[in-house]
């Protein structure tokens, strides 16, 4: 069995299994020398653990592995019922004990979390892989920590995430799920990058899209974010798009996070300068080189203006095309000058 | 085809600016417009001939459109086009494309084309040498070329070695082979200029297809050679400004100095003066062969002629030596950037085909850029400048002969065609002979003013960028290559007037964003009001500029394309600059504020941004 906690350091995209896809992808990066916010993941063995309290009491998998996909009714009672057990049930206390002294080690100012689901299989990054994708932003306590974990797992037994599995006749024995928890960045702002441009799919190009404060605002689509275009190899910024950033969003008070207007100069002011899309710049390809193909990437800038990556998983847009030669091979390479004198484009 | 299409006026509607007819009518009968000419498209060639043209400066168009064309259609055989036509009206030069439009014809010309062009892609290294040697002969023979004079005898050597050809025959015989020897020079320059062009923008097209947004910068920086000619002017000014500091003798180089006065202090000064004198010498020699402008008229001097330029540039390299800066060219570390960039760019090749094809595509543009990046130097500046010099001295000597009159001066040659040249050095020839007067002294003063008075018109009158029908398609390589010119660029013309007029836009040449103060210079003679710091505005930028790029903040260009010298050189210096704009010296005014974004190729005028933005506060 392995452990219930395992820290970014330790795991690689190997450990999917175990740490799932976001878990696998932080310790990579972690250990590649990129800069990660620090944290842990709670292992799906944790989960299993839990699981396995739970079904001491009452069967879990054979229930939905029991459910009719076409019976909506049936499958929003049984979600109703999962989720509030995996809710009320005591957490076992190796787990307990594990994530709570992991929690100590990660913050012990009490520094702010996140909490986010990091799903096993490729499947689930499937967008009908719905319920997967739980993020809780700015937690504060260890206390409120274990809730949204819970949360994470119980997310699993929603009733689209079962209607989903049932369908595609999927065993839940396979299924498990792995909680990534990461200190916080308060992030003066935060975004996207491309490492290959999305709109032609040019790998010479990193695309760069950011706002100020949190990226959820950039994620969500709630604030249009400044774009960049830069070269990959020369560094030459090729396109300045700035947008006029009426939000954005910020820890709130009491935990999470919150919306505030922007108003004057903020909004239009370039939330990242050129220096900063250099810094990007060279983490994008530190990353791509790591793993070989084109990033998407999700990026925070801390009020230090430090560089930190908060996601990275391959581009699949493009990736996913047949890859042709721009032209075909000749013998006589003078062949090639044709095209310009002879008149064919 | 909408009936709301629109077109660019007919050449048939053009009018010769009244009261200066007389002057377009001399210029040769085959430049004329005639109504057959409506059915073609022609544009203005501003890109070499953005003034009105001197009637013997028309030589420059007809000696290259002769040389290229021939080369075009009957040399080298361009599948799909042939050769350039031009036509001159009010002192503008308007040129047209021959295209091969039967499929029959292209495809008997393909079969010859890669007959001949393979044969110079495939023995370039030797040939270019072999071309290196042609033309440095026929600098020799240019610069072996006696100044024409006439004596009162002849010398008692024409009786004592029987020579039995007179003084005045030796007239006839320099202007011919310099008329000769011009034509010469622009056949070299054609017998490898468009099979270079190509190779590159064969290599340049790949990667616009492999890299849909490389930039054309990016591009360059692959090719871009590290020893070329173009370069050395600049690092001959680095290297007095060196010596000068090394001697001791830098005090004496200010700005806005006398030239005259430091030359004769120097030579005054002793044995540091004078050495310095003698690296000077050895600097000028080639090197200071290089042209003002672009080598397409008398009135761009070299820095040979006028040494204002270098000397503009020495109180800032002298500046920066003192301040123990190191001005040389970092050349390996150059030429590391280039092989890493052609490396970089090829791992992210997606196939093995297409590895192989770059690898086979950047190896052809290295072998022929060291051309396309040299040759000016040798034809549009060297020769050029022999060659416009040599007329000066037949000016000259029709001018002590009373050509000119008493106020003439000796430039007013250039207001002759080189036909009508000729035909002065004939009536000299025949008056000196018969011992009687020239009929010269009574005929040329009056149309010298005349064309005098033409051209000062003709610049004051704005002629349009296109004429005539809009083609479907332009798929010439030469105009492609040479002027840029596409089916789109002629859409945004046709669309003119209505873009904003505070950004102008151009090729983004070497990217960076710098705001200053514009300095919109006209000609070198103004290079000495150029601050530390100030944009540069100015037609059209040139190699030979470089030495001043030291001082400016960035270069904003009327003319040129990405492939054009300055754009070579901006990315050398790392200087942001914008080339083509069209307009930037009509709508940029001498002391503006300015921004000029290097990487998006956009010019912006702040001066009017900012009244602007203080009415809006005093409203609010």
């Amino acid at each position: 069995m392995t452990p219930a906690v395992a820290w970014f350091a330790d795991v690689g995209i190997a450990d999917r299994p175990t740490v799932g896809g976001k878990g696998g992808s932080l310790g990579e990066l972690t250990q590649a020398g990129i800069a990660v916010p620090p944290g842990f993941v709670v292992t799906t063995s944790a989960f299993e653990t839990f699981l396995a309290a739970l079904e001491a009491r009452e069967d879990v998998r054979g229930q939905v592995e029991a459910l009719d996909p076409n019976d909506l009714g049936a499958a929003t009672r049984l979600s109703e019922q999962l989720r509030a057990r995996v809710m009320n049930e005591p957490m076992p206390p190796a787990v307990e004990q594990a994530i709570m002294s992991a929690m100590d080690e990660l913050c012990p100012d009490g520094q702010p979390v996140a909490v986010r689901s990091s799903a096993t299989t490729e499947d689930a990054d499937d967008a009908s892989f719905a319920g997967l994708q739980d993020t809780f932003l700015w937690v504060l306590t260890a206390q409120d920590m274990a809730m949204k974990v819970r949360e994470c797992w119980g997310s699993l037994y929603s009733v689209e995430s079962m209607i989903y599995r049932r369908k595609q006749d999927f065993p839940e024995d396979g299924v498990a799920m792995a909680v990534v928890i990461q200190q916080m960045v308060d992030a003066r702002c935060a975004g996207v990058m491309f490492t290959r441009s999305p709109t032609t799919g040019d790998k010479s190009v990193i695309t760069i899209e950011g706002a100020w404060g949190l990226g959820s605002s950039v994620v969500s689509g709630e604030v249009t974010p400044d774009k960049w275009v830069v070269g990959k190899i020369t560094g030459e910024i090729s396109a300045r798009d700035i947008s006029d950033k009426h939000a954005k969003q910020v820890p709130a008070p009491g935990g999470g996070i919150v919306e505030i207007e922007l108003e004057g100069d903020e909004r239009t002011t370039p939330c990242l300068t050129d220096e900063d899309l250099m810094g990007l710049r060279e983490v994008g390809r530190k990353v791509e080189r790591h793993y070989g193909k084109a990033q998407d990437i999700e990026w925070a800038l801390d009020k230090d203006g430090n560089i930190l990556l908060l996601q990275s998983r391959p581009e699949t847009v493009w990736s996913a095309k047949d890859v042709a030669s721009v032209t075909k091979p000749v013998d006589n390479p003078l062949a090639h000058v044709m095209n310009i004198f002879g008149g064919r484009k | 085809m909408s009936d709301t299409k629109k077109g660019f006026p007919l050449p048939s509607s053009l009018e010769v600016v009244p009261g200066t007819e007389q002057a377009q009518a001399a210029y040769p009968y085959y430049t004329h417009f005639v109504p057959e000419d409506d059915s073609k498209f022609w544009f203005y060639n501003s890109m070499h001939f953005p003034e009105p043209m001197h009637h013997f400066d028309m030589i420059t168009a007809e000696a290259a459109y002769v040389a290229m064309g021939a080369f075009n259609t009957r040399v080298h055989v361009l599948p799909t086009a042939k050769g350039i036509e031009h036509r001159v009206i009010n002192g503008r030069v308007f040129i047209g494309g021959v295209a091969v439009t039967d499929p029959a014809e292209i495809e008997e010309r393909i079969g010859e084309f890669q007959k001949r062009a393979f044969y110079y892609y495939e023995n370039w290294e030797d040939l270019y040498a072999q071309w290196k040697d042609k033309m440095k002969a026929l600098i020799a023979d240019a610069q072996a070329l006696p100044t024409p004079s006439l004596p009162d005898y002849e010398p008692i050597e024409t009786t004592h070695t029987g020579k039995g050809v007179a003084a005045s025959h030796d007239l006839l015989v320099i202007y011919q082979k310099q008329i000769e020897g011009y034509h010469r020079m622009w056949h070299h320059h054609f017998e490898f200029l468009l099979l270079g062009y190509g190779a590159y923008m064969t290599f340049f097209d790949f990667c616009k297809k492999a890299f849909p947004e490389i930039s054309d910068q990016a591009i360059s920086r692959m090719v871009a050679g590290m020893e070329a000619e173009i370069f050395r002017p600049d690092e001959e000014v680095k290297r007095l400004a060196r010596s000068a500091v090394e001697l001791g003798v830098d005090a004496h180089f200010v700005d806005n100095a006398d030239i005259e006065k430091v030359l004769t202090d120097l030579d005054a000064l002793g044995e540091k003066g004078q050495a310095w004198l003698a690296e000077l010498e050895t600097s000028r020699n080639p090197w200071f062969n290089v042209s003002s402008g672009d080598g397409f008229y008398h009135y761009h001097r070299s820095w040979n002629d006028d040494l204002s330029l270098p000397f503009a540039a020495f109180p800032g390299y002298i500046e920066k030596i003192k301040a123990g800066m190191n001005l040389e060219r970092p050349t390996a570390q150059l030429i590391e950037e280039r092989e890493q960039l052609v490396i970089d760019y090829r791992e992210l090749l997606d196939t093995e085909e297409d590895k192989a094809t770059y690898d086979q595509l950047i190896s052809l543009a290295h072998r022929v850029f060291p051309y396309v990046e040299g040759h000016k130097f040798y034809c549009e500046h060297w020769y050029t400048n022999l060659f416009f010099n040599k007329i000066r001295e037949f000016g000259r000597l029709l001018l002590a002969h009373g050509f000119f009159g008493d106020d003439g001066v000796e430039e007013d040659v250039f207001h002759l065609t080189q036909y009508e040249l000729e035909s002065a050095i004939i009536d000299l020839m025949l008056a000196w002979g018969i011992g009687a007067e020239a009929r010269g002294p009574k005929h040329w003063p009056a149309l010298v003013a005349q064309r005098r008075a033409a051209i000062e018109e003709w610049g004051k009158h704005d002629c349009p960028p296109a004429l005539g029908a809009v083609p479907d398609a332009i798929d010439d390589p030469a105009i492609n290559m040479l002027w840029g010119i596409t089916r789109e660029n002629l859409d945004k013309w046709l669309d003119d007037g209505t873009e904003n007029e505070k950004e102008l836009k151009g090729f983004a040449a070497c990217s960076g964003v710098v705001e200053g103060t514009a300095r919109v210079v006209k000609s070198v003679a103004e290079m000495g009001r150029i601050q530390q710091g100030d944009i540069l505005v100015c037609q059209v930028t040139n190699p030979t500029w470089s030495p001043i790029f030291q001082k400016i903040g960035a270069a904003v260009s009327d003319i040129g394309g990405s492939m054009s010298h300055m754009a070579i050189v901006a990315r050398e210096y790392g200087l942001p600059a914008v080339v083509g704009t069209g307009k930037a010296t009509k709508l940029i005014k001498d002391g503006m504020r300015i921004r000029v974004d290097g990487g998006r190729g956009t010019v912006t005028i702040l001066d009017d941004l900012d009244a602007d933005a203080e009415k809006l506060l005093e409203e609010v």
